[in-house]
């Protein structure tokens, strides 16, 4: 009898319980299970980026991982990129280089280089272009999106 | 105009709903939850062209979970009538037919049948349960083959019209029209140099990274109510309305932020779909595309085949041009090739111009506009030939181009004659830029030009202001916002009041909420709606007058606003001070703007491109990349440069690599983001912006719409650049790196 | 999807296991191809069994018989692995190559060689290092080289219940270089229009051995063997790299289809064979 499946992990610095069924993506999970919408999907097979969460560490397409295999994982998710009423460097950053559009791609392109950042805190153009591959953006030639990863990175900088 | 000082236009201002999308908290269309929720599935057809001889839902109703089926036979049976779907009219039959199939299904992925159910999953398996017997037919994929005398037919009842005639001739040739201008055989005659080729352009998508989602609770009150993502709110809402055969009244739609559209969400798939669901099952239903849904189930922009000839004197004057265009419709009539015709040769002062327009059905998905239909086909070709005849008459590519642009006063074949316009800013513009005189070192490479026009769009647009006691105002209006126009339409109000952008609160409203507004559609929001929102603000400013009027015991006549300050013989007074006396001074203060300009004033654009082939694998990449464009005036530069830059990448992707790539049963076989090839971060360069401000004659602030133009130069440009490092010139759209390779080869013998 | 259970042992005796009792089951290590090709009904199961919490299929390890990688640990860990990076370069520079940098925080070159795709990246580099498979199944543990190990397109000599535990990698010889070149369209994010991996041996100036294997141009990664055999003994230059990647190209049975016409992978296998010869030769004499 199929049943379904009590998963524990961490969202966003809380523990979060719930069931889903072993077929459903961590995406469906957050979006439909859990209420977290600022994950978006564009593909739903992992080309686009849209979806991209940190998942112990590293950034991992949502849409591929089952729910289930987040059980005791360390999730965050676009929601917890803010420190409270504080955007982060990068969210600032995106808001004034104008580096968004229609915004559907933003939250996986704020997660995916917040990762770079947090490892290499001084990218050069290409490194950032590279780490970003894998996020599809169609509506602004990344060009606004490559410099605000430029300005946050000095923010970062200067605050330290 | 612009060279008026403006305290806000031309500023860069955050965006209104900016933290809201870099936070996550912004809905966008599939983000949106009802209680009691169902999710929908769609049943789509494997064959390329069929007769449905039977549809057998009982297998998937039976299935735990399944709340509805619905098929074309639960759809309303009315009269056929013509719909204006915001971009063209289109007959109800047509819009019905690709909706839910009847009869027969003209594309591999036309929708057959749709299913409600407690979850997606079960939904997915239920429509896969859903028996269908199908007769297949044979299938026509190109233009070339679907207008041949023995081609299978896919519409028994559509006969050509030509020249404005219907013929009563059944074929896939739904028109053939014809643009004449003076005497094109004298011109050619006149001719030194002529040129002449063939060009070829695939079909392509729009792209845009949110899949097609639609929410709809037909409630018990017979209300239809929509939540949904499109460039359009009152185009679904008429759709709809239309096809359920209800009154417009009926329907209420409310626009959630939309994941990119480019032309592609004006198109109505869903939402009478999951009406038919709603009100089958009692409760809300919402559909949400898949990837492949949406490149097999939507609108792409239509594939071409475009013969350019054009003469040139020695001198330098371009004096006969002459194109025959045919292009793809996809399954129903409307291929974009009328604007494709009116752009091939907009860009310049040709005395003698005929074109030929040819719009064919194949059994492809119906195409739909995708940023400035039809008219970056027509560039690669007119563009190609114009830089061809540069090179044989020895004369610089931009100079030649200069000698032949197009004018104020400067008559298209196709009827208009140009108000001031700026294709000539343009390419000095292009001219003057370091860019153009760069030295270019280094073996297989090659820099490219090219230039393009986009007409844009007038249509009706509505919006309101209303004043806060604290000195701010709130503005609705009714264009989805795809790419920051919320925000330049605010700007907009806020120069006529003199107060910040950052004073004014742009909310897009539902179609209960707002006067009727037209697609986001045409570069039309920052020119039509912003024009709207000028307006309502000059009603504001009106009415407040009055009130100053009524405080300092004047007339109204007598009170001036200048830059936020409320003034009248030596008593003033701010816009924040005197919206605080509202109250005091009659009450509430609102504005209302309705505008419908008939015309736009067209944007031109050019590209300056340097590539580097690779010779043994055909790889091209782009070193360099200019892109200029006449905003008339930039309301927020940065969204301009924007726009500019998401349509030069656009149009380098449709130059290099994208392309629907069918069997030869009409099957597309790429359909997914990692074999349909779109650039990635990695494969542009950053994209060098300059913005001509040539302005508007028709607009109050000078305004012309940018969001199109811009896709209509790249793919000449790549082309052209390609011919300079290589000496192959490309007349096939894509140049992928086995097609460059293969010229290459095929030049070396 | 269809309704599927889910079970993630700890061990391989618990892999074995789960397997035996579910005969339609799957095995899911980063999912990436595996829940695309569910996804699309191009796959089925009832049953998943996810390996990624058995020890052994997610570690990394050197020592004297050379690199361990386990069959599911993801690229991200093999390119951020000091042994690896210092002692295999073109394993490193291939796991950063496969997908793309959320991609590889999942794939592991594991699932690429089970995935047994014809266009695999992972594979033609695999056989030019010479890799062998460790295998697990009922009937006990078995060995397979890897340029034996995928047999058509979607399809490998894994039998029922088996699974691949790890891949060992022999250890570099002095001398020794390799480099996996592919071709794609884009720069990122593409499947491979033709791939060459190629590793050599060199000594005073002359090739001791190569081997090469060619991508997506036969129903398999293939294995050329006779190309690498040409460059034994023959002086490191431009001829005898001409001459191997020549046989490469006449070794290649490319089809035509929506990624390219055969004939011009056909011409990209010599291409590619000559860059990846060439950077692993300037590999080897770094490695002197």
């Amino acid at each position: 009898m199929p049943t379904t499946v009590r998963v524990e992990c961490t969202i966003n610095d809380e523990t979060r319980e719930f069931l889903c069924e072993p077929r459903q993506s961590l995406l469906e999970c957050l979006r439909d299970v859990l209420g977290l919408t600022g994950t978006k999907e564009g593909c739903n097979d992992g080309n686009c980026g849209s979806c991209t969460v940190m998942m112990d560490g590293r950034i991992v397409p949502s849409c591929l991982v089952l729910g289930v295999e987040s059980q005791g994982s360390e999730i965050t998710t676009i929601e917890g990129v803010a420190r409270g009423s504080e955007l982060h460097p990068l969210q600032t950053a995106f808001l004034e280089s104008a580096a968004l559009q229609c915004g559907i791609c933003t939250p996986g392109f704020i997660v995916a280089a917040k990762a770079l950042l947090d490892r290499n805190p001084r990218p050069d153009e290409h490194e950032i272009r590279l780490w970003l591959a894998n996020n599809l953006c169609r509506c602004t030639g990344y060009d606004k999106i490559i410099r605000a990863v430029q300005q946050a990175a000095a923010t970062l900088q200067e605050a330290k | 105009m612009s060279t008026q000082e403006y305290a806000v236009l031309g500023t860069r201002p955050v965006r209104h709903d900016g933290a809201d999308k870099v936070t996550g908290r912004a809905i966008y269309g599939a983000d949106i939850h009802l209680a009691g929720l169902l999710q929908g599935a769609i049943l789509r057809s494997p064959h390329a062209h069929a007769r449905i001889v039977r549809i057998d839902t009982r297998r998937a109703e039976a299935l735990p979970g399944v709340k509805a089926v619905v098929t074309a036979a639960d759809l309303a049976v009315s009269q056929d009538r013509i719909v204006d779907l915001g971009e063209g009219d289109t007959p109800l039959s047509y819009l019905r037919g690709n909706v839910l199939a009847s009869g027969k299904v003209l594309y591999k992925g036309h929708a057959v049948a749709a299913v409600a159910a407690a979850s997606l999953h079960v939904a997915e398996e239920a429509a896969s349960l859903i028996d269908v017997e199908y007769e297949p037919l044979p299938c026509v994929l190109t233009t070339l083959d679907a207008m041949r005398e023995d081609a299978p037919i896919l519409h028994d009842g559509l006969r050509t019209t030509e020249f404005g005639e219907k013929t009563g001739r059944v074929s896939n040739v739904a028109e053939h029209f014809r643009h004449e201008l003076g005497d094109v055989s004298a011109g050619f005659a006149e001719a030194d140099v002529v040129v002449e080729h063939e060009f070829r352009t695939a079909t392509v998508h729009q792209g845009y990274i949110e899949p097609h989602t639609a929410t709809v609770l037909w409630n018990n009150d017979g209300r239809i109510l929509v939540w949904c993502s499109t460039q359009g709110a009152f185009v679904v809402r008429d759709v709809t309305a239309c096809i359920l055969d209800v009154p417009v009244s009926r329907v209420k739609v409310t626009p959630l932020e939309i994941g990119g559209g480019f032309g592609g969400k004006i198109p109505v798939y869903l939402e009478p779909v999951a009406a038919l669901l709603s009100k089958k099952s009692g409760r809300p239903v919402k559909i949400t595309m898949t990837r492949r849904d949406v490149f097999e189930g939507t609108g792409p922009t239509p594939g071409s085949v475009i013969r350019v000839k054009m003469g040139a004197r020695k001198d330098g004057r371009i004096v006969a041009a002459q194109a025959w265009m045919a292009y793809e419709a996809g399954a129903y009539p409307g291929a974009m090739v009328g604007p494709g015709a009116m752009c091939v040769f907009a860009a310049y002062d040709i005395a003698n111009v005929v074109v030929d327009g040819f719009d064919v059905v194949v059994n492809k998905p119906s195409t739909a506009a995708y940023r400035a239909p039809g008219a970056t086909n027509a560039a690669f070709a007119t563009e190609s030939v114009v830089d061809e005849l540069a090179e044989k008459l020895g004369l610089d590519p931009l100079e030649f181009r200069l000698k032949n642009a197009a004018r104020e006063g400067t008559r298209r074949a196709d009827g208009p004659k140009y108000p001031r316009i700026g294709c000539v800013e343009v390419i000095e513009a292009m001219k003057n830029h370091p860019h153009y005189s760069a030295p270019l070192e280094g073996p297989n490479r090659g820099r490219g030009v090219a230039i393009g026009f986009w007409f844009n769009a007038g249509l009706p647009s509505s919006c309101t202001l209303s004043v806060n006691a604290d000195g701010s105002v709130n503005l609705v209006e009714g264009s989805t916002d795809i790419g920051g126009t919320r925000t330049s339409v605010a700007m907009q109000a806020a120069e006529v009041l003199g107060i910040g952008a950052e004073d004014v609160r742009p909310e897009v409203a539902d179609t209960d909420s707002v006067g009727f507004t037209a697609v986001t559609g045409g570069s039309r929001v920052t020119f039509a709606t912003g024009w709207a929102a000028y307006e309502a603000a000059q009603d504001v400013v009106r009415q407040m007058k009055e009130r100053a009027a009524k405080l300092w015991e004047t007339d109204a006549a007598s009170v001036t606003l200048d830059h936020g300050v409320f003034r009248s013989g030596d008593r003033s007074m701010t816009f924040r001070d005197l919206a605080a006396r509202l109250g005091e001074t009659g009450g509430p203060v609102t504005g209302r703007g309705a505008v419908n300009p008939r015309s736009a004033g067209g944007s031109f654009s050019g590209c300056i491109a340097d590539v580097q082939v690779d010779p043994e694998t055909g790889k091209v990449d782009v070193l360099r990349f200019t892109a200029v464009q006449d905003a008339g005036k930039a309301i927020h530069p940065a969204y301009v440069e924007g726009q500019m830059q998401g349509g030069s990448a656009q149009g380098i992707g449709w130059a290099l690599n994208e392309e629907y790539h069918m069997s030869p049963d009409g099957a597309m076989q790429n359909a997914s983001l990692l074999d349909y090839r779109m650039p990635t971060a990695l494969d542009l360069p950053m994209i060098d912006t300059v913005i001509v401000e040539v302005p508007n004659p028709i607009h109050p602030f000078g305004v012309r719409g940018v969001g199109e133009a811009n896709i209509v130069p790249p793919p000449a440009t790549l082309a052209n650049a390609i011919y300079h490092a290589t000496g192959v010139r490309l007349r096939s759209l894509p140049m992928n790196p086995p097609a460059v390779a293969e010229a290459i080869w095929s030049k070396e013998g | 999807m269809k309704w599927f259970d889910y079970s993630a042992p700890e061990s391989v005796s618990g892999a074995i296991s789960a397997l035996a009792a579910h005969p339609r089951a799957r095995i899911l290590a980063g999912g990436t191809d595996l829940l695309v090709q569910m996804r699309a009904g191009r796959k089925e199961t009832d049953f998943i069994v996810d390996v990624k919490r058995i020890p052994e299929l997610n570690e990394i390890r050197y020592d004297s018989d050379g690199l361990t990688v386990g069959a599911s640990a993801p690229c991200y860990r093999l390119y951020a692995h000091a042994d690896v990076a210092a002692r295999y370069p073109s394993l490193a520079r291939l796991a950063a190559l496969i997908g793309g940098t959320q991609i590889q925080g999942r794939a592991s070159i594991g699932g690429n060689l089970c995935n047994a795709a014809p266009s695999a990246d992972a594979v033609p580099l695999l056989i030019a290092l010479g890799a062998r498979c460790r295998i697990a199944g009922q009937a006990g543990e078995r060995e397979v080289v890897v340029e034996e190990f995928c047999t058509a397109p979607g399809v490998n000599v894994l039998g029922p219940g088996e699974f691949l535990v790890s891949l060992l990698i022999p250890p570099p010889a002095p001398g020794s270089g390799a480099h996996y070149e592919r071709f794609i369209p884009r720069n990122e994010m593409d499947i491979a229009v033709a791939g060459a991996g190629a590793s050599v041996v060199l000594e005073d100036g002359h090739f001791r051995s190569a081997r090469i294997a060619l991508a997506s141009v036969a129903p398999t990664p293939l294995f050329v063997r006779e190309a690498g055999d040409a460059l034994a003994g023959k002086p490191v230059n431009e001829e005898s790299i001409n001459e191997a990647a020549n046989l490469a190209r006449d070794a290649a049975r490319p089809i035509s289809d929506m990624r390219a016409p055969a004939e011009y992978r056909r011409r990209l296998c010599a291409v590619l064979t000559r860059r990846a010869l060439t950077r692993a030769i300037e590999e080897a004499r770094g490695n002197r």
